[in-house]
């Protein structure tokens, strides 16, 4: 067996009382849980009555969230239809584009829960939606730094501007507190009034951090050349250009004179006289002590890694991250405390360890929803090639294949699970036919939409079964019609046998047909099965009779039995039908036709003869059965006699 | 130019419907109704899309239709049709008929009347599939191939026409005053009127032997004898019942089941459809002579404008540009009014310039900017 990476977590079933066994069945997002009697035999003992229901991936749930599965369905729908030949210069923008999407939906999502779960009243609503709103800020920082560290895939220079900006846009409580400084009488003199020039610093918005020093030199008139300093220092760092004519190492050479610069500053003492402008001005020198001294304001060890990044090594390249990373991870803990799952995470994806980044999320997360989309997005880099699963497909795969069944258990989201089964080529196909024949038929409604997904993947078996299951609730509520229809579409062959039997027997119960709008109109159709044929010709007798077209309803008649169309329980009406033609005025059967007509009359008396001793019919039913035949071998005689007179007399 | 925009509300749509406008002004409609499907509580909901004030058309600023009320509804709603402005019908997939009232002060939802299983079998509900109204009297027609007439202030029901139809009705619509037409699940149109005694259709239209289902019917505003209908095969009919038992002329559209057709109430030149494939389509055809505006009937005062167009429909102007023939094909454009998406269009309604239509993709789609 292989080795759990971390202890699962553990779930109490509140009904179930200790010292009790359970038994369990998996299902394909959830498990349904139920207490069990462990005794070999002679256990009385009543047991709890419940079947629970464990679920993992409970987010599926949350109405909010659902719309984070609508977005971003459509944004991988899109995905996946972006060329694989394409040169994978103009395939990048388009994956940054939609790893952007992507963020997008995941902070409106955010915001959303963040206004309910400022508004609610209700505390227990307020602290799980809060609880969803950091889970998502987690997901997003992840998905930021991925999409920087690995769909980006930025070089030296721009790399350390990306990771600016997923720092800032990451560390926006600088923003809120400089608001509110700003908005206070006298910012200059607010209490947080250098934490937030420090914070700015930090961050690296070093225009912002100048306007606010401009406030406070005005205050202070007799500080003002060494304001004005600072001022030219942080206006003279140099930042990259990615999209300028400097190269690399151009912009080196200026950095480092700027570096020298700002260190013959802190060495002659220019700041001394203010504490906070020596502070600025050892951050601008990447000090470490200094920076550590910080840590309220950096908050966590990444904003101190890029902040140290910026200061001491503005031209990193992606290589070099993860010494760094490690080294600023452990300075910036405390020894005795454990880096939680989130920086284990950030940790490897400064390692590029793409995998243990999707591992520890997978385990981290209670949705299936960040590791399948962010790996789906990934493996269409091309970043995820060299890894196999020892089960499965591959990576991908599984988990696109684990996410659409969660949906898949959802009653309304299934609906979403289609394309991602569809983009799964192993093992989509069977997920989806396993799925979709489960899916609970309340109307027609949605069994045309469901029959559609099937049909128009050619999945012949799930159409039938759906087919059949509609025609089946069809008969039991008395549709017939309906329940024809439903296996016309089917093409089954056999269930619409079974109701032509149907409407045959409520016809030679009633005597009238039912559902005429439809035998009417069966076209085609009416080849599915035989007993269909049968069924629709039979009504054409009725209605050429009707229509008092005699000489055609009697050799359709004839033929139905002759062509053995009909079958052979049904011969004896069609005789009968025979009766009131045979005793009209003008000849309607010819002598040949009555001729065949005895036959067949015939064969059906000795058949019944031989096949049926008639020993548990009642007698009354016997004897109606023979004064029928007695009256028809009546009528054929006459019939015959008056057709040899007609046939052999010469029109004149 | 295209100011659509989708708004996901967590709920797949299953039905959109404007609230009418008092035809006497020229405004345009700002409240619609939805009905969800498909969810363990559906609810039918009133939105409003804010108001039209000039100063926010110039901006071109299109504000997300905001949530004004919602209501709980026992099963899917699988029809939707308001009575007048404060008064809805739904048809449930319980069989239950349902009339909710919009209190528009106090901006809440209550049950009015409810017929609960409508639409039944002898030991079974049997889904509702479509309702249609002109207060107060309200048809409605079921799986369970009924038809049956209600009338909004009367508890008990008015007529109920057993075994109109030996399949599935999807659709019902009027066409006069006391004739209505079905659609069913074998590919028939049914002309029933409703005065008469006999549970026989007066009439029996049908595509020839192909027998594909047919979802959905609307009939054209101003001439009550076209009526275009749409099926499974995704082609959109149109047809004139007055003549023969085919249709007129039959267009391919989509590529999977067609669930809703409208004519533009006030400029039937223009039809829209919608369809399970994904897609919005905005059908124009270009008459040869421009009708007279009055004849052109609003959604409201159609009856009357109806009545007057009678002796008309002889005039040779007046014939409408969907009758014109196969070489209309030609004059026939046709648009996709929304971005390429995969999952079902179930429902649109069109009023003025304005559009809503809401999908299994749990959006709703607002364009008020329609160019008809």
């Amino acid at each position: 067996m292989e080795e759990v990476d971390v202890e699962p977590a553990v779930t109490k079933i509140p009904a179930v009382s200790d010292g009790k066994h359970m038994g369990f069945a998996w299902g394909p997002g959830d498990i349904l849980v139920y207490e069990t009697l462990h005794k070999a035999s002679g256990a009385s003992g009543s047991g709890c009555s419940f079947i629970h229901e464990v679920r993992k991936d409970e987010d599926i749930y949350s109405p909010i969230l659902r719309k984070l599965f609508n977005e971003s369905h459509h944004i991988f729908v899109g995905l996946q239809t972006i060329r694989e030949d394409l040169p994978s210069k103009s395939r990048k923008p388009q994956f940054v584009s939609i790893s952007k999407n992507y963020r997008s939906v995941i902070r409106a999502c955010m915001e959303e829960l963040q206004q309910v779960a400022v508004s609610t009243r209700d505390g227990e609503v307020a602290t799980q939606y809060g609880n969803q709103v950091s889970i998502l800020l987690a997901i997003e920082l992840i998905w930021n730094l991925c999409e920087v560290l690995f769909i980006d895939a930025a070089p030296a220079g721009s790399l350390l501007l990306h990771l600016l900006d997923w720092v800032r846009l990451h560390k926006a409580d600088v923003d809120e507190k400089a608001r509110e400084v700003l908005q206070s009488d006298s910012p200059a003199e607010h209490r947080d009034f250098w934490d937030v020039v420090v914070s700015y610093v930090l961050q690296g918005r070093l225009e912002e951090a100048r306007q606010m020093l401009a406030k406070q030199a005005t205050l202070q008139p007799a500080a003002r050349s060494m304001y004005k300093l600072m001022d030219t220092l942080l206006s003279k760092m140099p930042f990259y250009n990615p999209g300028g004519t400097q190269t690399l190492t151009e912009f080196d050479v200026k950095w480092r004179h700027w570096h020298e610069e700002v260190d013959r500053c802190l060495q002659d003492n220019s700041f001394a006289s203010n504490r906070h402008l020596e502070i600025i001005c050892k951050v601008l020198l990447g000090d470490e002590d200094t920076l550590l001294e910080h840590k309220e304001l950096l908050g966590t060890w990444y904003h101190f890694l890029v902040t140290r990044l910026l200061f001491c090594h503005p031209t990193v390249k992606p290589t070099e991250l993860h010494y760094y990373a490690q080294s600023c991870m452990t300075m910036f803990l405390d020894s005795r405390s454990v880096p939680e799952p989130l920086d284990s995470i950030l940790l490897a994806a400064f390692e590029f360890d793409i995998h243990q980044v999707i591992k520890d999320c997978s385990i981290a997360l209670n949705n299936w929803w960040f590791v399948a989309h962010l790996t789906d997005l990934l493996d269409h880099c091309k970043l995820l090639q060299s890894h196999n699963l020892h089960f499965g497909s591959n990576l991908r795969e599984f988990l696109l294949l684990e996410y659409a069944s969660g949906l898949f258990t959802h009653h309304s989201l299934w609906q979403l699970a289609v394309d991602y089964f569809d983009n799964c080529p192993e093992f989509g196909r069977v997920y989806l036919e396993l799925q979709i024949e489960r899916v609970p038929l309340d109307t027609e409604r949605k069994a045309l939409k469901v029959l559609r997904i099937c049909e128009q993947r050619q999945m012949s078996e799930q159409v039938r079964s759906i087919c059949k299951i509609m025609a089946m609730r069809a008969l039991r509520n008395n549709r017939l019609g309906s329940a024809l229809s439903w296996s016309i579409r089917a093409k089954d062959a056999a269930f619409a046998t079974l109701i032509s039997e149907r409407f045959l027997q409520d016809y030679c119960a009633r005597g009238t047909f039912s559902d005429l709008d439809l035998i009417d109109n069966l076209g085609p159709a009416m080849l599915l099965s035989d007993r269909l044929t049968f069924l629709g010709k039979y009504r054409e007798f009725h209605k050429l009779y009707e229509e008092k077209r005699f000489s055609e309803a009697a050799k359709l008649l004839l033929s139905l039995m002759t062509a053995k169309i009909a079958p052979r329980s049904f011969w004896m009406t069609l005789l009968t039908d025979a009766l009131p033609l045979l005793e009209q005025k003008e000849v309607i059967f010819s002598a040949d036709q009555t001729y065949e007509l005895m036959y067949c009359l015939g064969e059906l008396t000795s058949s019944l003869n031989t096949a049926a001793p008639a020993t548990d019919r009642p007698m009354q039913e016997e004897d109606i059965e023979l004064t029928k035949v007695e009256l028809l071998r009546l009528a054929l005689a006459r019939n015959l006699a008056m057709a040899i007179v007609k046939e052999g007399t010469v029109e004149t | 130019m295209e100011s659509i925009n989708a708004k996901y509300v967590s709920q797949k749509i299953s039905k959109t419907r404007w609230r009418p406008v008092s035809h006497s002004s020229l405004q345009q409609p700002d409240i619609f109704a939805t009905g969800s499907w498909d969810n363990e509580l559906n609810k039918i909901s009133f939105w409003s899309i804010g108001s039209h004030g000039g100063s926010a058309m110039e901006d071109g600023f299109e504000g997300d239709p905001q949530l004004l009320c919602e209501h709980k509804h026992d099963g899917d709603v699988l029809d939707l049709q308001f009575l007048d402005q404060d008064r809805i019908v739904t048809a449930s997939s319980t069989g239950a008929v349902t009339v909710f009232r919009h209190h528009q002060n106090s901006q809440t939802v209550s049950v009015v009347q409810h017929w609960t299983r409508a639409h039944r079998y002898p030991c079974d509900n049997a889904p509702c599939t479509g309702v249609v109204c002109s207060s107060p009297e309200i048809v409605t027609v079921g799986e369970d191939g009924r038809i049956i007439v209600f009338r909004a202030d009367q508890e008990g029901v008015i007529r109920v026409i057993e075994n109109a139809d030996s399949s599935t009705i999807h659709a019902v619509t009027y066409l006069r005053t006391t004739e209505i037409l079905t659609v069913n699940s074998i590919g028939q149109l049914k002309l029933w009127d409703i005065r008469q005694q006999s549970n026989s259709p007066s009439q029996i239209l049908s595509l020839s032997g192909d027998r594909v289902p047919l979802h959905c019917v609307d009939r054209h505003p101003n001439q009550q004898h076209i009526v275009a209908t749409g099926g499974q095969d995704g082609m959109l009919c149109v047809w004139d019942v007055r003549q023969g038992n085919a249709p007129f002329s039959l267009m391919e559209a989509h590529s999977a089941e067609m669930w809703e057709v409208h004519f533009h109430p006030t400029n039937p030149d223009h039809l829209f459809t919608c369809s399970e494939d994904g897609s919005l389509l905005h059908w124009e055809t270009s008459s040869h002579s421009d009708m007279p505006s009055f004849l052109q009937g609003g959604r409201n005062s159609s009856i009357m404008s109806r009545s007057a167009m009678a002796p008309a429909g002889g005039n040779q102007s007046l014939i409408s540009a969907w009758l014109s023939g196969d070489s209309s094909k030609g004059r026939l454009e046709t648009s996709h009014m929304l971005p390429s998406q995969t999952l079902s269009v179930n429902s649109l309604d069109v009023l003025g310039q304005c559009l809503v239509c809401g999908t299994d993709g749990e959006a709703i789609f607002v364009n008020r900017q329609v160019s008809v």
